[in-house]
C-alpha cells in the first residue's frame, strides 16, 4: 500500500512538473514575454511621437508660452509672425461636438431600427450600407461636399436664410455669418454624417449583445416592444453605446481632409455659424506646405501637439466613461 | 386582484378518474385544452390538456427536453416572440381564452407574473426601480404607492431584511440568490393572479432554495403557482398537484400525495425512482 502510493504520486508529481515546465510554463512566458514586448512598443511609439511633436513645437510653445499658445487669438504668418491656437481648438470643439450632438440621435434611431424593428432583409441592406459609408475615403466626401452637398446647401438654405437675418434682424448678421457654403454648417454636417456610421454600427453590436433573459425578463412583466427596449436593452447596452459616441467623437475630433475641403478655412476669430473657420487638423493639412518661417512651422507641430493631447485626453474619459457605465464590473450570477 | 372564477370545478383528473374529497372545493384558475406548441415542425409538447387550481401549487416534473418549459410559456404567451413557433388548443385563464384573437398578449403577461431560471434582474437599475418595473409599466407613479409596494413585495420575497438598506445600489450587485428573489419580488409587485416559475431554484445554494420553497408556501395563500422543477423532493415539499411530462405529453397528473405515494403509471413511479431521466 504504502510503496504504491509513493510510486502513484511520484509519477503523478512527475507528469505534472514536467507538463508545466516543458509546455505551460514555456509557452505561456513566451506569451506574455511576446505580449508585453509589443505592448511597450505600442506605448513608447505614443510617448516617443509626442516627445517629437513636442520637440518640434517647442520654439513656438517658448515663445508663446504653453497655456499663451493655447489661448493666443491670432494667427498671423504674414506680417507679425504671431501664433496662437485658440480659434482652431473652438473651431475643433465646436464642430465635434454639434457633429455629435446631431448625430446622435440618427445614429441610435438607425441602430435600434436595424436591430429591433426591421425585417432581416432591411436590416441587412442598412448593415452594408452603413459599412459602406464608414469605408469611404474621407477625401471622396470632401470632393462630393465641394462639388454638390455645399452648393446645394448654399442655395437651398444658407441664401434663404441669410436673407431672412437681412429683412428681420440684420445685427444678427455677424453671428450668422456669409452663406458661401464652405464654412462651419457644412463642415459640422458632413462630419455628422460620417460619424454616424461609427455610432450606428457600435450600438447595434452592443444591442444584439443584450441576452434574451433579459428580454423576455422585460416581456413577461408586460412591457411592450418599446417598454422592452427602453427597460432592458438601451440599459444594458449602454456602455458598448457610450464607447461607440466616444469613437466617434475621437473620430470628429481628427477628422482632417473632408473638413479641411469644406470649413472654409479662416484663421482667425471670430467665427460664424454659416461662415468660414477652421480646425486643429484643417490648419495643420493647409499650412505645413506653405511656411516657410521656423516659427509657422514650429506653430503648426505645436498644433499638432495640442491636437495629439485633446485626443488623448478624450481617450482617457472614454476609457473612464465606458468603465464606469458597462456591465462588466456588476455581479452576474 | 379580485378577478372572477368562471369555472367550478367538475371531474378534472382523465388520467385517474379519481376526485378526492377537496377537489371538489376548489376552483380553475388556469386550464389548458389540447394544448399542442409546434416549434418549426417538431412538436414541443402535443395535446396537453392540464387543470391548474386556484391558490395552489402545482408542479411540472419529467426528464429533460419532454416540455415543461414550452408549456409554462405558453401560459403567458411567451412563445409569442419567438419566430416560427405555432400554438394550437386553447388557453383558459379564469375561463376566459386568452389566446383569442382579439386578446393582447402584454395584457396577458401583466396578469402572469413569471420567474425563470437564471435570475434575470435588471442589472443597471436599482433595487428598488427593478422591483418596481412592472408597477410603472401600467403607470403607477404615486411614491407612496410604490414605496409600499417595495416593501411589501420584497417582503413577500424574504429578500427585505438583506436590502433594505440599499435600495439604491444596482441590482447586478447582488449575489445570485438574492437577484433570483429580486426577481420574484418584481413579479410580486404587479399581484399578479398566477406564478409561473421555471426551475427557480436550480442555479442556488441549498439555503436559498429552502427560503424560496418558503415563500412559494406563504405565497400560495395569495397567488396560484405553477413550479417546472427537476427535485422531486421539491415538488414533494411544495406542491398540491402534480403533472409528470414526458416526451411532450402529460402522462399522469395527481394530487402531489397520491403521486408520490401511489402512482399509477409505470414510467411515473421509474422517473420518480431515478430509473430514467
Ligand atoms: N425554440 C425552440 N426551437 C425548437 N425546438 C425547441 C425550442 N425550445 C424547445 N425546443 C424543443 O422542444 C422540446 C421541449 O423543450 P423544453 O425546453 O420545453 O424542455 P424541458 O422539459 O423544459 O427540458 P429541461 O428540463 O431540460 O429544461 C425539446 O425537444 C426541445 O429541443
Ligand atoms: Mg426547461
Amino acid at each position: 500500500m504504502e510503496q504504491n502510493y509513493t510510486k502513484e504520486h511520484a509519477t503523478k508529481e512527475l507528469l505534472t512538473k514536467n507538463r508545466s515546465i516543458l509546455y505551460r510554463s514555456f509557452g505561456d512566458r513566451l506569451f506574455s514575454y511576446s505580449v508585453f514586448g509589443l505592448g511597450i512598443t505600442v506605448i513608447l511609439c505614443t510617448v516617443l511621437m509626442a516627445l517629437v511633436l513636442y520637440g518640434d513645437g517647442a520654439e513656438a510653445i517658448k515663445k508663446f508660452g504653453f497655456f499663451g499658445f493655447l489661448t493666443g487669438r491670432v494667427w498671423d504668418p504674414g506680417i507679425t509672425m504671431e501664433f496662437g491656437a485658440y480659434p482652431f481648438i473652438l473651431g475643433t470643439l465646436i464642430t465635434s461636438l454639434a457633429a455629435l450632438a446631431i448625430s446622435f440621435i440618427p445614429a441610435i434611431s438607425v441602430a435600434i431600427f436595424t436591430a429591433e424593428y426591421s425585417p432581416r432583409w432591411l436590416s441587412s441592406i442598412i448593415d452594408n450600407l452603413v459599412n459602406l459609408i464608414a469605408a469611404v475615403p474621407s477625401v471622396i466626401i470632401g470632393l462630393w461636399g465641394i462639388f454638390i452637398f455645399a452648393p446645394w446647401m448654399r442655395d437651398t438654405f444658407y441664401t434663404h436664410i441669410y436673407m431672412w437675418f437681412l429683412d428681420h434682424y440684420p445685427t444678427m448678421l455677424p453671428i450668422v455669418g456669409n452663406p458661401i457654403g464652405y464654412g462651419m454648417t457644412t463642415a459640422i454636417l458632413i462630419l455628422a454624417m460620417m460619424i454616424i456610421p461609427y455610432t450606428t454600427v457600435i450600438t447595434v453590436d452592443a444591442v444584439k449583445k443584450v441576452p434574451k433573459e433579459q428580454r423576455e425578463a422585460a416581456y413577461a412583466l408586460g412591457a411592450t416592444k418599446w417598454e422592452v427596449i427602453r427597460m432592458a436593452v438601451l440599459p444594458y447596452a449602454r456602455g458598448g453605446i457610450l464607447a461607440g459616441v466616444m469613437l466617434s467623437f475621437g473620430r470628429a475630433i481628427g477628422e482632417t481632409m473632408a473638413v479641411a475641403m469644406l470649413i472654409g478655412n479662416r484663421n482667425n476669430l471670430p467665427f460664424s455659424i454659416l461662415g468660414p473657420a477652421s480646425t486643429m487638423p484643417s490648419v495643420i493639412v493647409n499650412e505645413f506646405r506653405e511656411a516657410v518661417e521656423n516659427i509657422h512651422l514650429s506653430s503648426i507641430i505645436a498644433v499638432g501637439f495640442y491636437l495629439f493631447i485633446i485626443s488623448l485626453i478624450v481617450n482617457l474619459i472614454a476609457a473612464y466613461i465606458q468603465r464606469k457605465f458597462s456591465l462588466t464590473g456588476a455581479r452576474t450570477i | 386582484m379580485g378577478y372572477p372564477i368562471t369555472q367550478k370545478v367538475e371531474n378534472n383528473f382523465p388520467q385517474s378518474g379519481v376526485r378526492s374529497k377537496i377537489i371538489d372545493h376548489m376552483t380553475l384558475r388556469l386550464e389548458t385544452k389540447k394544448l399542442s406548441v409546434i416549434y418549426g415542425t417538431i412538436y414541443g409538447i402535443k395535446d396537453v390538456s392540464l387543470p391548474i387550481y386556484d391558490k395552489k401549487v402545482t408542479a411540472l416534473i419529467g426528464p429533460s427536453g419532454c416540455g415543461k418549459t414550452t408549456f409554462l410559456r405558453s401560459l403567458n404567451r411567451m412563445h409569442d416572440l419567438t419566430r416560427n413557433t405555432l400554438i394550437k388548443g386553447n388557453v383558459y385563464l379564469n375561463g376566459e381564452d386568452i389566446y383569442a384573437p382579439k386578446v393582447d398578449p402584454v395584457m396577458v403577461r401583466r396578469r402572469l407574473g413569471m420567474v425563470f431560471q437564471k435570475p434575470t434582474p435588471f442589472p443597471t437599475m436599482s433595487v428598488y426601480d427593478n422591483v418596481i418595473a412592472g408597477l410603472k409599466l401600467v403607470g403607477i407613479k404615486n411614491k407612496l404607492i410604490l414605496d409600499e409596494a417595495v416593501e411589501k413585495s420584497l417582503r413577500h420575497a424574504a429578500l427585505w431584511d438583506e436590502v433594505k438598506d440599499r435600495l439604491s445600489s444596482p441590482g447586478g450587485s447582488l449575489s445570485g440568490g438574492q437577484q433570483q428573489r429580486l426577481s420574484i419580488a418584481r413579479a410580486l409587485a404587479v399581484e399578479p393572479e398566477v406564478l409561473l416559475m421555471d426551475e427557480p431554484t436550480s442555479s442556488l445554494d441549498p439555503q436559498s432554495t429552502s427560503r424560496i420553497e418558503e415563500l412559494i408556501d406563504t405565497l400560495k395563500k395569495k397567488v396560484t403557482i405553477v413550479i417546472v422543477t427537476h427535485n422531486m423532493q421539491q415538488a414533494a415539499r411544495v406542491s398540491d398537484f402534480t403533472a409528470f411530462f414526458y416526451l411532450g405529453s402529460i402522462v399522469e397528473h395527481n394530487t402531489t400525495s397520491k403521486m408520490f405515494t401511489v402512482p399509477e403509471n409505470k414510467r411515473t413511479e421509474d422517473y420518480m425512482t431515478g430509473k430514467f431521466g
